[in-house]
């Protein structure tokens, strides 16, 4: 191996950082170095290419070949502009965070529905406040040597949210970052979220990236959750990007003593899109859920990539990912179990399934299980197919028609997801929102079966 | 007994794979019978309830089916269905996420759609289906669950039974039912499947076994072998197989007349 890495010669990225400093004065002083630790961990690799084994299915040449801009100053968002998104909770009573292109909207935000005591600010008032010690905390739990837009998102992230739920805090009300995308041609975003919920407290964070117009943008957030003993957060993300954008989230979770942390992901949009999950467990007892779904068509590539790293005995994790392929689209699962030598009793298990509706659609399936403790369970499965021709015979004997039967199996398969998440009404909503999506599917009424 | 004749099978030949299981089935089953094909194992009569249900690559070979004066043989199981034509399964499928309620809903107002009747809205359904869940003695639960997962055998059974009862078919194929049954459930299903018979019904029952004639008593019992029925007879006849077995029968058949 060589130390020496290509960086193209007119990287986009470096000439940004440079306009970056130079606009950056006022920042507090740790927070120079951090961003260049993540520029430096960038230029350090690059963009990922095939021959990375943690990029291998996942050909990012498009968002290498375009001079992205990081967006630097706020934009600002019509009121009007939010009623065209069909994001779910249009009902509900959730507390609503609004980003545009990565900055937070204060105007739009209604913070009014979280009890006094949550410490709640945008990101860009959270650095600048020397008692919250984030300099301390922000990029503490990732990690950026095999995610250079995790260290593209330290290097340039301008905004974004903070929030501290304290000890024995219960919230009922959902709380709903909206994040939107302006969707101008290489524009790329970088918010930052950080949330840490304190011992035995609980929270449901429902996150949402949509698009207000199809252009050709980079959407990469970062999230690092801190959940301590014994608290209780329900993570649902849900990428509706523009068929033409690249997404590339990143999600990282330290999590405590008897803990649970469970974090769903829909993923509709985005001709590239990836959830990069980092799951540290790092407390007996613990329970941690990862459970997603994606549905993509056209020539969409769908990928999810995580790590659950098992550091203490007695926990247990359960991964299951299901993706809907139409068309030409990829779906790709990568999911590492790490058993360390001292995590004993460790209960892992890991699914990953794909329903293929039409003969040119793909899925790539890795899974990859690395045990050094010797008293652990862990299991994993992978399917790739189509529908199944028993169950619909057996349906169609009942009276129900060929297409009807074919969309109910489909629906069930999504539903294996959706159902496994515990807020009501945002599962029931997103059951919609699945429901609607699918219908778009070419081969939806239609499937090619063996 | 009225003599209208609902299934009429002539000279029936069918296959899977370039292989004739079927070799020329004859068979007429009138509104108010109850018929009974008894066979030994591969004698083809899982294959030809599959046939009448329209079970998709199976090659026909020759021969035709008729259905209440129509011809099944370009019509799609869900139209079969339709036309009030039922197949419990040998082996039910489980199908993971799709709600048994759900499913029942749409098959039974897919049906009711199709025959021109007006659909069931969620409170006549619910009412009805509570009715017919009664008879079946099925576990207080299984409505809401996936469709036949997690269910026992015998719960599968009974569940298809239930399935029958709220479709009120015209004519229902029972496929080796009483396999993997007890006493008790081979009781309630055949109660289930008695209830369903009247002068404008039929049902089909496809054994191994005698043993459900003992409840679900057949007008007329056919042998079936090799793709054949060799004999035609009162419901005496599936005694005297359960006592001497089939080799008589083959034996007989093979004689020339």
């Amino acid at each position: 191996m060589t130390e020496t890495v290509q960086i193209e010669e007119s990287d986009s990225w470096l000439e940004a950082f440079e306009a970056l400093e130079h606009a950056d004065k006022d920042s507090p002083t740790w927070l120079i170095p951090f961003r260049k630790a993540g520029l430096a961990q960038y230029a350090k690799t690059g963009l990922p290419t095939l021959r990375d084994e943690d990029w291998r299915f996942t050909n990012i040449d498009p968002i290498r070949k375009t001079a992205f801009r990081p967006t630097l100053a706020p934009g600002i968002l019509e009121a009007a502009m939010l009623d065209g998104i069909p994001y779910p909770l249009k009902t509900g009573n959730a507390a609503r965070l609004v980003f545009l292109d990565g900055h937070f909207q204060r105007e739009l935000s209604d913070m009014s529905k979280l009890p006094q005591n949550v410490t709640s600010l945008s990101m860009k008032d959270a650095v600048a406040r020397e008692d919250l010690r984030l300099d301390q905390h922000l990029g503490q739990y990732t990690y950026h040597h095999d995610n250079p837009f995790a260290a593209l998102n330290a290097a340039f992230f301008q905004d974004g949210f903070y929030l501290n739920i304290p000890k024995n805090l219960q919230i009922e009300t959902p709380l709903h970052i909206i994040h939107l995308s302006s969707g101008n041609d290489a524009q790329a975003s970088f918010a930052r979220f950080f949330i840490r919920a304190g011992e035995f407290s609980k929270c449901t964070i429902l996150e949402s990236h949509h698009a207000l117009s199809e252009g050709i943008y980079l959407n990469a957030p970062t999230t690092e959750f801190v959940v301590e003993n014994e608290a209780n957060i329900e993570h649902i993300k849900i990428q509706d990007e523009s068929k033409q954008a690249f997404h590339l989230a990143s999600v990282y979770a330290h999590v405590g003593r008897a803990a649970q942390f469970h974090s769903h992901y829909l993923n509709m949009g985005g001709r590239i899109s990836r959830n990069n999950i980092r799951t540290k467990l790092n407390g007996e007892g613990l329970e941690c859920v990862l459970n997603g779904l994606y549905l993509a068509d056209g020539d969409q590539l769908s990928d999810n990539h995580m790590i659950v790293d098992h550091s203490k005995p007695h926990c247990d994790s359960h991964e299951y990912f299901n993706g809907i392929l139409d068309d030409k689209a990829r779906g790709v699962f990568h999911g590492r179990i790490l058993v360390q030598q001292i995590a004993q009793k460790t209960d892992a298990k890991q699914t990953n399934k794909n329903l293929l509706l039409s003969n040119d659609a793909t899925a790539d399936t890795k899974p990859q299980l690395e045990i050094y403790a010797d008293d652990v369970k862990c299991t994993h499965g992978a399917t790739i197919g189509q529908l199944d021709d028993e169950a619909i015979y057996y349906l169609r004997t009942r009276g129900v028609p060929k297409a009807v039967a074919q969309q109910m199996l489909v629906h069930a398969f999504a539903g294996e997801i959706i159902d496994r998440i515990h807020h009501e009404l945002i599962r029931e909503e997103l059951d919609e929102v699945v429901w609607t999506r699918l219908e778009k599917f070419a081969h939806f009424q239609n499937v090619s079966t063996t | 007994m009225s003599n209208k004749s609902l299934l009429r099978i002539n000279n029936l030949q069918a296959g899977v794979e370039g292989r004739t299981i079927l070799k020329g089935i004859n068979l007429e089953i009138n509104a108010g019978e109850v018929h009974a094909i008894m066979g030994p194992n591969g004698s083809g009569k899982s294959t030809l309830a599959s046939v009448i249900a329209g079970r998709e690559g199976y090659e026909i070979l020759g021969g035709e089916i008729e259905f209440r004066g129509e011809d099944l043989m370009d019509m799609e199981a869900d139209e079969r269905a339709h036309l009030g034509l039922f197949l419990a399964f040998q082996y039910p499928v489980e199908i993971p996420g799709v709600n048994t309620t759900y499913f029942l809903k749409s098959a039974i107002n897919e049906t009711r759609k199709a025959r021109g009747e007006k659909e069931l809205d969620a409170v006549e359904f619910l009412k009805f289906i509570k009715s017919k869940a009664k008879l079946l003695d099925l576990p207080e639960d299984f409505l809401k669950r996936s469709l036949n997962v997690g269910f026992s055998g015998g719960e599968k059974k009974r569940n298809e039974i239930f399935q029958m009862a709220a479709l009120e078919p015209v004519m229902a194929v029972l496929d080796e039912t009483d396999s993997g049954l007890d006493i008790d459930a081979l009781k309630v299903v055949a109660n289930g499947v008695n209830q369903l018979r009247g002068p404008e019904s039929a049902q089909l029952v496809i054994t191994h076994y005698q043993r459900l004639l003992d409840y679900i008593v057949p007008d007329v019992v056919h042998v079936l072998h090799d793709g054949r029925i060799i004999k035609t007879g009162p419901k005496e006849l599936a005694h005297e197989l359960e006592d001497k077995g089939y080799d008589w029968v083959i034996k007989e058949a093979e004689q020339p007349a």
